[in-house]
């Protein structure tokens, strides 16, 4: 499934997307947040205020605990600046 | 009606349309964002990132939710994205109902709903560079008033 990084966390990542292949034992969207940062020290630390993101999932924003099973496409939203 | 695009559009123009559309509405409200330069911190340009696909069904889904709960005739955004110069219209919201109070509501939910929800990040361009605009407290503080 791919991964999008959107505005400040692309940034700090210096990539707008990852393609994963995330092991069973990661079934929902929180699972994968915290599998993506075990293994990516600048994610981790992009993203060590948690709270403040929004994720999509198939381009819906959607819980953390929602099951990525089936997913096409997850995103990791900042802050959102429109208006 | 939802448009997310990287085109400019003329909001008079928008607004008499979406108006003259249905002769059934008492009250139109419309609001229109503008890319605004102050003269203490000047920005030669708004540069607004965007996810399209998500815009699109979040925006669609906030106008239905905003269409039912105030009874409104009609509700549409425009949002643009891009490369922005100061006195250019970001977005814009309308709304038609009978009557003005469920116009003036319906705008105004669209607006805090859409601030905290619909996928656009601001970078300012100014002479020392790009800067990413910080999401205000005060948005989430707006759109958890109409919390029910």
């Amino acid at each position: 499934m791919k991964v999008l990084y959107f505005a400040w966390l692309r940034e700090r990542l210096n990539r707008a997307s990852d393609e994963v292949s995330p092991p069973p034992e990661v079934v929902t969207l929180a699972d994968l947040i915290a599998w993506l940062r075990a293994k990516d020290e600048a994610l981790d630390h992009a993203m060590a205020n948690p709270a403040i993101f929004k994720l999509s999932r198939d381009a819906r924003i959607v819980p953390w605990d929602t099951p990525i099973a089936g997913a096409r496409e997850i995103a990791i939203l900042p802050p959102m600046t429109g208006g | 009606m939802i448009r997310v695009t990287e085109k400019p559009f003329d909001p008079g123009a928008e607004a008499n349309a979406f108006q003259a559309a249905h002769t059934e509405a008492g009250a139109m409200v419309s609001f229109t964002g503008i890319v605004r330069s102050k003269p203490g911190d000047p920005i030669s340009a708004l540069i607004l990132e965007c996810y399209p696909e998500l815009a699109e069904n979040e925006l669609a889904a906030i106008r239905q939710t905003a269409t039912e709960r105030f009874s409104l005739i009609d509700a549409a955004i425009i949002h643009r994205h891009g490369r922005l110069v100061p006195g250019e219209t970001i977005m814009m919201v309308l709304t038609l109902a009978p009557h003005r109070q469920a116009a003036f509501d319906g705008a105004q939910f669209l607006m805090d709903y859409l601030k905290t929800d619909a996928p656009f990040w601001k970078q300012e361009e100014t002479a020392a560079g790009l800067r990413w605009v910080q999401a205000k407290p005060e948005d989430d503080d707006a759109r958890a008033r109409w919390a029910r």
